[in-house]
């Protein structure tokens, strides 16, 4: 059962990835690769990793690809241009990609991953997040430590390379906006009454 | 498991630089940013200050532990050992060094902001952290965070488009280049079945998995080594970058990071893949010859400064893959003194690049040389000094990183290879002495005077000095090299 399950959605996965590269439309490329994700999810809970699948899901589906198709829908790719000089590449293309696969089948086919054992099976009561909980924060600190660097960076980078202060711009302070009295922007002026003029 | 089992000591400098760059980012944050951005402002001096200190600080920390609590630490993630010492030594050294030539050309432009500081900061954060990883995890953590900052870095000038190309080259190249690196990681990992640098070594020695497999990893790991050093055919984004980059990004570029990225090289060919060596050894003898080839003798039709220093680098890499081709601690140390020697030299060439620059005009052209011998004879004797040593002519400290690594190639039997070495030297030696040339035979065709600030012209002048003193006296730098190699 469980080989049939791997195998149905490796599958799935590969058709849905081969997918996202050949399709013309662009959001159905994106939305093939939510495909992606979702059966690669599939995989890890077969490996007996549910709490990263279920983190895929949440954060590539949910929100990553979102934000994707957001970026998608709003940039006007001209594919065209992208697609300029394909078939002038394409056998050169295809022979270097023949041959790394090959090389690769060659390689990596023959059984060359031999010699370790499949870990056993956890008991029932195993609990996946309560371990990865306990190593995260002892084995694993350092690499864990200078992941959240990583990340400390990409915010300043983000920040740095597209947050401009224009000097001429018009924006608006909510504070000052809420604080705003009636003496702040009205004014009453006393006229005096005057005669209409009669139309000659 | 308790707080003391980390053996957090080990991992001082880095911590000191973590917690400082983020209390540098926090100073810089609290302050006005907005008349700093202007062009010809003060710019952000007190994150200059800050950010000189912090790499004083942390130098003077790796020195006072240099060679003490060596071996693993932090669960094995993390390991130090006198050889990583001095390289963080350079490493920091390197950055001051950049951070001082820069200032001048960054405030004239606008950019001395603190961001730049900050980035540059937690760059050399990851390099420290690349220099002592002993996990494929900690290697691939430091190059990334060495890396991302790179990347923005070069992108910081918005309003210039070069910048912005060579940035997108450089990230998509560099993204490749960690796939790759990646991708031979996940062979060995499932060859083996530990991510640990010492037990792959193990596991690779006593050999009961599949050679074709291991082989099919390394060859991977090399091709994003390559990449990162850029070795020839992996070369295409350098050029480009180093000339599309602002000149204080291509300073910092050129010296820090190949230290690191050396470190790298050595932490997974030396370390970790060393029972592979009659592997990698053909594949580095063939990155070497055509680096040398190919760098040598395009940087001979380049009319830009910064991309004929990039060329230089390509086959000075080549040179470097040279000295580790002997596979021996002689080869291995001679490849850490040629990386030390060309980080002195590159620093001290993009100095004099950005010294001649001025706001409105970038000396990056081989013809802005002109006639400097007569507009300040001193700087040119600087130059000099640096385009003679890059050469390899003696008395200067390259003619001896050239030597010890031709030397340990006939050594270790590589005569062919040494001779091609040398061969391609002599057509190098043409393009650094046409700098040379310019300097002092042709006509200034800018006459405008150079005004250095007293911390770059007396650090620039250092630097040079220090060229020729290490060429004169090279046994000191060359020993600490060999002592910390034979204690590897």
């Amino acid at each position: 059962m469980e080989s049939f399950l791997f195998y149905l959605f490796s599958t799935i996965l590969l058709v849905a990835a081969t997918a996202v590269i050949t399709v013309r439309h662009t959001v159905r490329a994106a939305l093939s690769l939510v495909l992606v994700f979702f059966t690669s999810a599939a995989l890890w809970v077969l490996l007996e990793a549910e709490f990263l699948a279920v983190t895929l899901v949440v954060v590539y589906v949910g929100a990553v690809m979102v934000l994707f198709l957001f970026v998608v829908m709003m940039i006007d790719t001209n594919t065209t241009v992208l697609r300029e000089g394909f078939t002038k590449y394409l056998p050169l293309g295809v022979l270097v990609a023949v041959t790394m696969a090959a090389e690769m089948f060659l390689a990596l086919g023959s059984p060359g991953f031999g010699g370790m054992a499949a870990p056993a099976p956890h008991p029932a009561s195993y609990n996946n997040v309560a371990e990865l909980g306990s190593i995260l924060y002892t084995q694993y600190v350092y690499p864990f430590e200078l992941a959240s660097v990583i990340l400390l960076v990409a915010i300043i980078a983000a920040i740095a390379l597209t947050f401009r202060r224009r000097p001429g711009t018009k924006y608006q302070d909510p504070a000052r906006q809420v604080s705003v009295r009636r003496a702040d922007c009205v004014r009453l002026v006393q006229m005096p009454a005057a005669r209409k003029t009669p139309a000659p | 498991m308790t707080f003391a089992m980390l053996k957090l000591a080990a991992a001082s400098p880095e911590v000191l630089v973590l917690v400082g760059a983020c209390a540098i980012l926090m100073v810089d944050v609290f302050r006005t940013q907005e008349k700093n951005t202007k062009k010809g402002a003060e710019g952000a001096v007190l994150t200059y200050w800050l950010s000189l200190i912090l790499l004083f600080l942390g130098a003077f920390v790796t020195f006072l532990g240099f060679g003490k609590h060596t071996g693993l630490a932090l669960n094995g993630y993390f390991l130090k050992d006198s050889l990583g010492d001095l390289l963080k030594l350079f490493i920091y050294l390197a950055a001051f060094v950049t951070f001082v030539y820069s200032r001048d050309y960054l405030r004239e432009r606008g950019l001395l902001t603190g961001e730049f500081f900050v980035l540059a900061l937690f760059s050399v954060l990851g390099m420290l952290v690349l220099v002592s990883a002993s996990s494929f995890l900690t290697v691939f953590l430091g190059l990334e965070l060495m890396s991302l900052p790179l990347y923005a870095l070069i992108a910081l000038d918005r309003d210039s488009a070069t910048a912005s190309e060579a940035a997108m080259k450089y990230f998509v190249m560099g993204a490749i280049a960690t796939g790759m690196l990646l991708y031979g990681m996940s062979m060995l990992y499932g060859a083996t079945g530990s991510l640990d640098l010492g037990k792959v070594s193990e596991a690779v020695r006593h050999g009961d998995q599949k050679h074709i497999v291991l082989v099919f990893g390394l060859v991977f790991m090399v091709v994003g080594v390559a990449f990162k050093l850029g070795a020839v055919p992996f070369h295409m984004w350098l050029p480009d970058v180093y000339q599309g980059s602002p000149t204080p990004v291509t300073l910092f570029l050129s010296a820090a990071p190949k230290l690191a990225a050396f470190a790298m090289l050595l932490r997974l060919f030396m370390g970790a893949l060393e029972p592979l060596a009659v592997e990698w050894q053909q594949m580095l003898a063939i990155l070497a010859v055509l680096s040398m080839a190919v760098g040598n003798v395009i940087a001979v039709s380049q009319t830009n400064l910064k991309r004929m220093l990039g060329y230089s680098a390509i086959a000075h890499v080549g040179f470097l893959f040279l000295g580790m081709l002997a596979t021996n601690p002689q080869g291995y140390s001679a490849a850490l003194f040629y990386m030390i020697t060309y980080s002195l030299m590159s620093l001290a060439s993009f100095g004099v690049i950005l010294l001649l620059s001025r706001l409105g005009f970038e000396a990056d052209r081989v013809e802005d040389c002109k006639g400097l011998g007569e507009r300040s004879p001193w700087f040119a004797a600087v130059m000099a000094v640096v385009m003679l040593s890059m050469a390899g002519v003696p008395p200067f400290l390259g003619f001896w990183a050239k030597w010890e690594v031709l030397r340990t190639a006939v050594d270790a039997g590589h005569v062919s290879l040494a001779l091609v070495a040398v061969a391609f030297s002599v057509i190098g030696a043409w393009y650094y002495l046409r700098v040379i040339w310019f300097m002092y035979f042709e006509k200034a065709q800018d006459t405008a005077p150079l005004v250095p600030t007293v911390g770059m012209g007396v650090l620039l002048s250092a630097n040079a000095l220090a060229l020729l003193y290490l060429g004169l006296f090279p046994s000191s730098l060359m020993a600490v090299c060999v002592l910390v190699m034979g204690a590897h």
